[in-house]
């Protein structure tokens, strides 16, 4: 028996260093052509000479815990700053003793948003939860009926801006989808109110709604009947937003074809039924992005009360920074602000994404 | 637009004029509380402290108008108003009582509000580095100032130096924060806007110690607390608190002798003062122990001055014009009988 020989083959030499790995990425990505390698260093350097000042100030020369004057000698960022004022930047001047109503409002906010995000509940359901948890949330930071009246000049804070907020877009959303149906009904009347009334608001800034509604209303009103100015300014919100609202669902509308309506009326269904089960689905779905982008418009938006004298989550980090023990603090606060902000306006963003996600049958 | 809000005015004060609103007094004592306008936020005036509660200068105004005609220092409700919102808020009647504000001639006569007294005598100022040795502004002949535009400061400086015969080169920026950082940085000799906004930015500097205010203020801007035109009862009450509280402090009463100097003093001005004689609180629909009340609340006006200015607070505000009228300021009170 002789032996068989098998050919072993030599195994395939490694393929060149630089095409591999870290370099071959750096190649591809950082140094493909001359332009293109002159611009990553340049940002490598904006990154050396901005990176290091930053974390310096941020992170090593930061001063974390302590009281007043604890940032006297302090290079780095004083974080103590927002440890001392988080009372004031999440509720404002709610009294102290009973900050455990917004807090216990806020707890509710989170697990109601928990369970619409999650997606495991029926629509019914999460339609029910919304107006009970609004009034539940109203009753516990207001007060009444049981519990100590809290008055509105003393709501402020991250609560202030999230009550606005919440309440802004759970009621321009539907009231922007009736103005976009009664922009396009055939009904003559309707249609001239509903057009006269978005290109009315769409026509002026924010800030003139808000001064119009803050400044100018109480000249007009009896001095009894005082309308409350947190109310004024959030039917201001709520009329502004709709009214964009609107031109972006009105979008949505013309994208369905006639034929299917056509069809859907030939099945046997009431026009009413076929504007709510046919048409306003698939156009919502179709807008659905637009629409995630101006309800965190409205978000943001809901800082510029401040020029009407709420002091919302902004209006307080600003106002804290003028407490004469801590001067000089502003920069730590917007900064705080603005992380804050980012958070809650990047969650928007992905529930957006999540929601153009699920397919229609899923969405029932 | 100027047109429309001239409008708008005037049908706002034949409004007030024809209809009949029930005095600010009686409103008050009803419903039990001060509705006091504040600031969104100005050190020293008013601004929330790390407790969610107001405080400053202003605040304890309303303090001392609480505890005379509520007889509880507390019972207030604050309302924060932007600056473009407090006259209307005032003349339309939302807010009983509004914060120090400049008093000029067109708010007086036209924006249907009514001021009191003048607490604080604000004007613009110059801020220097102690290293560079001025006390004067005199002192500054060539110096680059930093400026905010938009406002009258740069035409304020330029007519300072030209009175005193010395050249001034402004330099101008957009926002405070933003002269007063270049003026921090060295780009500018000095720095100029109100001296209560002087001192605040000091006070937020990374040495405090190393920057000056000078004497000199070249511009007016009296502060005073304002109240609805036409509610002349109303109107004299907080008058005659406010000057109780600058007279008690000329007659050395304090926070802490009030009591003692009711029961003793025999001065007859004190007697009056404190109630112990005469009935000076009915002039005002009150009590004889109203101004009791409100210096047992706040102190006597320096004391108020020195809470929230004076040389232990971080923003030490010298009291220069802010002195009684015989220590050489402008603080005097019209006589109390």
């Amino acid at each position: 028996m002789s032996e068989i020989k098998t050919f072993v083959p030599t195994p395939d030499s490694p393929p060149p260093l630089t095409s591999t790995g870290v370099l071959r990425w750096l190649r591809d990505n950082l140094f493909s052509s001359w332009f293109n390698s002159l611009l990553t260093l340049l940002a490598l350097a904006l990154l050396v000479r901005v990176v290091p000042p930053l974390v310096s100030w941020a992170l090593v020369h930061a001063v974390w815990t302590g009281g007043p004057g604890v940032c006297d000698d302090a290079s780095g960022a004083c974080w103590a700053f927002i440890a001392a004022k988080a009372r004031v930047m999440l509720i404002g001047t709610y009294p102290p003793e009973l900050a455990w109503r917004p807090l216990a409002a806020g707890a509710l906010l989170a697990g109601v948003v928990a369970a619409t995000v999650s997606g495991r509940c029926k629509k019914r359901v999460l339609t029910g939860l919304w107006p009970v948890f609004f009034a539940a949330a109203l009753w516990l930071v207001g007060g009444g009926a049981g519990l100590e009246t809290v008055d509105q000049s003393r709501w402020g804070g991250l609560m202030l801006s999230l009550g606005l907020a919440a309440v802004g877009i759970l009621v321009s959303v539907p009231l922007g989808i009736l103005l976009a149906l009664g922009r396009r009904s055939g009904m003559g009347g309707v249609s001239a109110v509903c057009i006269g009334f978005i290109e009315l608001v769409r026509g002026v800034p924010l800030i003139t709604i808000l001064f119009m509604a803050s400044v100018m209303m109480p000249l007009f009103l009896p001095p009894n009947f005082q309308i409350n100015n947190l109310l004024r300014v959030q039917v201001g919100i709520i009329l502004f937003s709709s009214a964009y609202i609107a031109e972006v669902v009105r979008g949505g509308l013309q994208a369905i074809p006639k034929g299917q309506i056509d069809a859907a009326k030939a099945l046997g269904l009431s026009p009413w039924m076929v504007t709510v089960f046919v048409v306003l689905p698939q156009a919502v779905r179709h807008v659905l992005p637009a629409l995630i982008g101006r309800c965190i418009a409205l978000f943001k938006d809901t800082s510029l009360v401040i020029i009407v004298g709420l002091l919302d989550f902004l209006g307080m980090a600003k106002a804290a920074s003028q407490d004469q023990l801590w001067l000089g603090h502003e920069v730590e606060g917007y900064v705080f602000c603005a992380a804050v902000y980012w958070v809650i306006c990047f969650g928007m963003s992905r529930y957006g994404r999540s929601l153009e996600k699920r397919g229609p049958q899923t969405n029932r | 637009m100027k047109i429309i809000g001239k409008l708008l005015l005037a049908l706002a004060l034949l409004a007030l004029a024809t209809g009949a609103m029930a005095g600010t007094l009686e409103k008050v004592q009803q419903s039990g509380e001060l509705v006091l306008g504040v600031s969104e936020g100005v050190a020293g005036f008013s601004a929330p402290d790390s407790n969610g509660k107001w405080a400053g200068f202003d605040v304890d105004m309303g303090h001392a108008v609480a505890a005379a005609v509520l007889k509880n220092a507390d019972a207030i409700k604050f309302v924060p108003l932007a600056s473009k919102q407090k006259i209307v808020a005032v003349s339309s009647g939302q807010v009983d009582l509004s914060r120090g504000t400049t008093w000029t001639m067109k708010r007086d006569c036209k924006q249907g509000v009514d001021f009191t007294v003048v607490l604080f005598y604000d004007g613009q100022g110059l801020m220097v580095k102690k290293s560079l040795g001025v006390t004067k502004a005199t002192e500054l002949d060539g110096a680059s100032v930093a400026v905010v535009s938009g406002t009258t400061s740069e035409l304020n400086v330029a007519d300072f130096a030209r009175a005193n015969n010395i050249k001034l080169e402004t330099v101008v920026f957009e926002s405070k924060k933003e002269a007063f950082n270049a003026y921090v940085a060295g780009r500018t000799d000095a720095f100029t806007t109100d001296v209560s906004q002087l001192a605040s930015l000091r006070a937020g500097a990374a040495n405090p110690g190393e920057h000056i205010i000078l004497p000199e203020t070249f511009s007016k801007e009296p502060l005073s607390p304002f109240v609805r035109h036409g509610d002349q009862q109303w109107k004299d009450l907080v008058t005659w608190v406010l000057f109780g509280l600058i007279e008690a402090e000329e007659k050395g009463i304090t926070q802490a002798n009030v009591l003692d100097m009711k029961a003793k003093s025999q001065d007859p001005a004190v007697q009056r003062l404190l109630g112990a004689t005469g009935d000076v609180g009915s002039f005002v629909g009150l009590d004889n122990d109203w101004l009791v009340r409100a210096i047992q609340a706040v102190g006597n006006y320096g004391e108020m001055y020195d809470r929230s200015f004076g040389p232990k607070t971080a923003l030490n505000i010298p009291r220069g014009h802010n002195n009684l009228w015989t220590k050489g300021g402008l603080i005097y009170a019209m006589p109390i009988r």
